[in-house]
């Protein structure tokens, strides 16, 4: 534990917003596309199945980064609720990650679409036609983007919440720039 | 509670911060989804305009929701790669799986009632691609844009005459098409139909040119115009007997594919307007019909004839149709996979 990092990696870090920016920029792509019967879906549903597969392939190795490099320990002085909430968050965060490109894929296999992402690449379908599978991914597919924009936005509330309010140096771990806090002699 | 007191002075500011990022990005969110924007056409509200009055067919497609599935083959003879570079131009024969229709939202309708009638078709490519196609036997569609239709069908259902008399105020291409609907021969079979893509694409060739195109698939079977009332007289289900009858006695049925290719300034941005009758035309291949198979438990049932599903070599075009057609069907999908239950099937539901 006491060589624990002070901070993720930078790989780890440039990974998180990387991501983040892209996970953000899916949640609305997806809700805007399926209100839409404009021309511009087509181009938006293209990047939505693009970008959830390389966003598959992202998180993937950003599990494996987090195993090798680990996370930096939180406050010392952080409540307990707190740190529970914070475990469970991010656990919450990475299954998303991980199952909403999967539900996507399957709901397209199970619909008999052909999966091809930007520049023609073909997806192989891994399941066979079926109404039940298609109804049952589907609707995994869409309500749990609306929780997992939720989370989100508590994950970016929590941030902020470090980053301003508590000062405690959690922020600080994943921001792309240095990040005062108090303990950072100020001024 | 004591971290209150550690709290600089910009404590407040920072609370309003945070609230107006999650409000600011929830507000965001609802925008984008369409909460905010109640005149936005969505593909619900083209379900819900075509709806008939009695309810939804739930288990069916919300549109051209009578049909009967068939297999066959698409013949290329090669011409086609010229126009585009897509594998189902090389000259060979590929699989083809399709559904005839008729362009209503009842599964029951009695066939002398619609007028318009349909094709679902999918061509596989041996490189795993597919070309779908929705295509209807009318030259030139009703309509110019996604938004007029909408209108067209909400007009249509009203019981006030003067609604359409207002739509077509407003929507004057639809004068053709209803001139096409009074004088176009009725005919007692699917195998007499002309099939019109309708709506315009790109074909990319070998060399990377870029070709703007419709096509159309045309029938070998000469046309025997019937009247109105005598095909009523046959019987509701006429069209799909005699098909599978046809088929059965008499073997495979064709088409030829034709592709028309645009020249400069032509409309591609509307499939109310025909282009010329001298444009340049390819005939790329034909369409033989081998097999007829109920839709229920058929191979076409639970097959989406997204026209956006395209190989390689063929792409959208500024035609807003394509698209609209692609996000409706989606939904309309959906629906239907989630009825399942509701659909008459023969068999058991596929797990």
């Amino acid at each position: 534990m006491n060589n624990a990092p002070r901070r993720f990696a930078p790989i780890q870090r440039i990974l998180h917003w990387l991501m983040a920016a892209c996970i953000t920029a899916m949640l609305f792509i997806g809700v805007g596309m399926v209100s839409s019967v404009a021309p511009t879906y087509l181009p938006l549903i293209l990047i939505h199945k693009t970008l959830g597969f390389t966003l598959l392939v992202l998180v993937v190795i950003r599990l494996a980064l987090r195993l090798h490099y680990g996370a930096p320990p939180l406050p010392a002085d952080l409540p307990p609720a707190m740190r529970l909430g914070a475990r469970l968050s991010h656990l919450a965060l990475y299954g998303f990650m991980i199952v909403m490109p999967l539900l996507g894929l399957g709901m397209l296999w199970a619909a008999a679409y052909p999966v091809v992402l930007y520049g023609g690449i073909q997806i192989p379908a891994l399941l066979p036609q079926s109404d039940r599978a298609h109804t049952l991914l589907w609707g995994a597919h869409y309500y749990l983007a609306f929780a997992f924009f939720a989370l989100v936005l508590l994950h970016m509330a929590a941030a902020l919440f470090h980053a301003l309010i508590r000062r405690d140096g959690v922020f600080g771990t994943i921001a792309l720039v240095p990040w005062r806090n108090r303990t950072t002699p100020a001024d | 509670m004591n971290s209150s007191s550690n709290l600089p002075r910009s404590g407040f500011g920072s609370l309003v911060l945070i609230a107006a990022v999650l409000g600011g990005g929830a507000a965001a969110f609802a925008y984008t989804a369409g909460w905010f924007s109640p005149g936005r056409l969505t593909p619900e509200r083209m379900i819900a305009a075509l709806t008939p009055p009695g309810g939804a067919p739930l288990g069916h497609r919300r549109n051209h929701a009578k049909g009967i599935c068939f297999t066959g083959v698409f013949e290329a003879n090669g011409n086609g790669s010229e126009l585009s570079r897509a594998r189902v131009f090389e000259r060979g024969s590929y699989p083809a799986l399709g559904r005839f229709n008729l362009g209503t939202a009842d599964p029951n309708a009695v066939d002398a009632t619609v007028r318009v009638r349909g094709m679902g078709l999918r061509i596989a490519a041996p490189d795993g691609e597919e070309w779908r196609m929705a295509l209807i036997n009318p030259p030139f569609f009703a309509v110019s844009t996604p938004q007029a239709f909408h209108d067209l069908l909400i007009a249509s259902g009203k019981k006030d005459p003067e609604a359409m008399k207002t739509f077509i105020g407003a929507n004057p291409e639809f004068a053709t098409f209803a001139s096409w609907a009074k004088t176009a021969p009725w005919t007692a079979s699917y195998a007499e139909e002309p099939y019109h893509g309708l709506n315009s694409f790109i074909f990319t060739d070998a060399n990377g040119a870029e070709h703007a195109v419709r096509w159309s698939l045309l029938p070998a079977t000469a046309v025997v115009p019937i009247s109105q009332s005598e095909l009523e007289k046959r019987g509701p289900d006429f069209l799909e007997r005699e098909i599978t009858e046809r088929v059965r006695v008499a073997g495979p049925q064709r088409w030829t594919m034709v592709t028309t290719v645009a020249d400069p300034g032509d409309p591609t941005a509307d499939p109310s307007k025909a282009w010329p009758a001298d444009r340049r035309t390819v005939q790329v291949g034909t369409l033989v019909v081998q097999r007829i198979e109920p839709e229920r438990d058929g191979p076409c049932r639970d097959i989406n004839f997204d026209p956006t599903v395209l190989p390689r070599g063929i792409r959208v075009s500024d035609d807003p149709f394509p698209a609209a057609r692609s996000s409706v069907y989606r939904k309309s999908y959906d629906l239907r996979a989630a009825e399942a239950g509701d659909y008459p099937r023969t068999e058991a539901a596929k797990p």
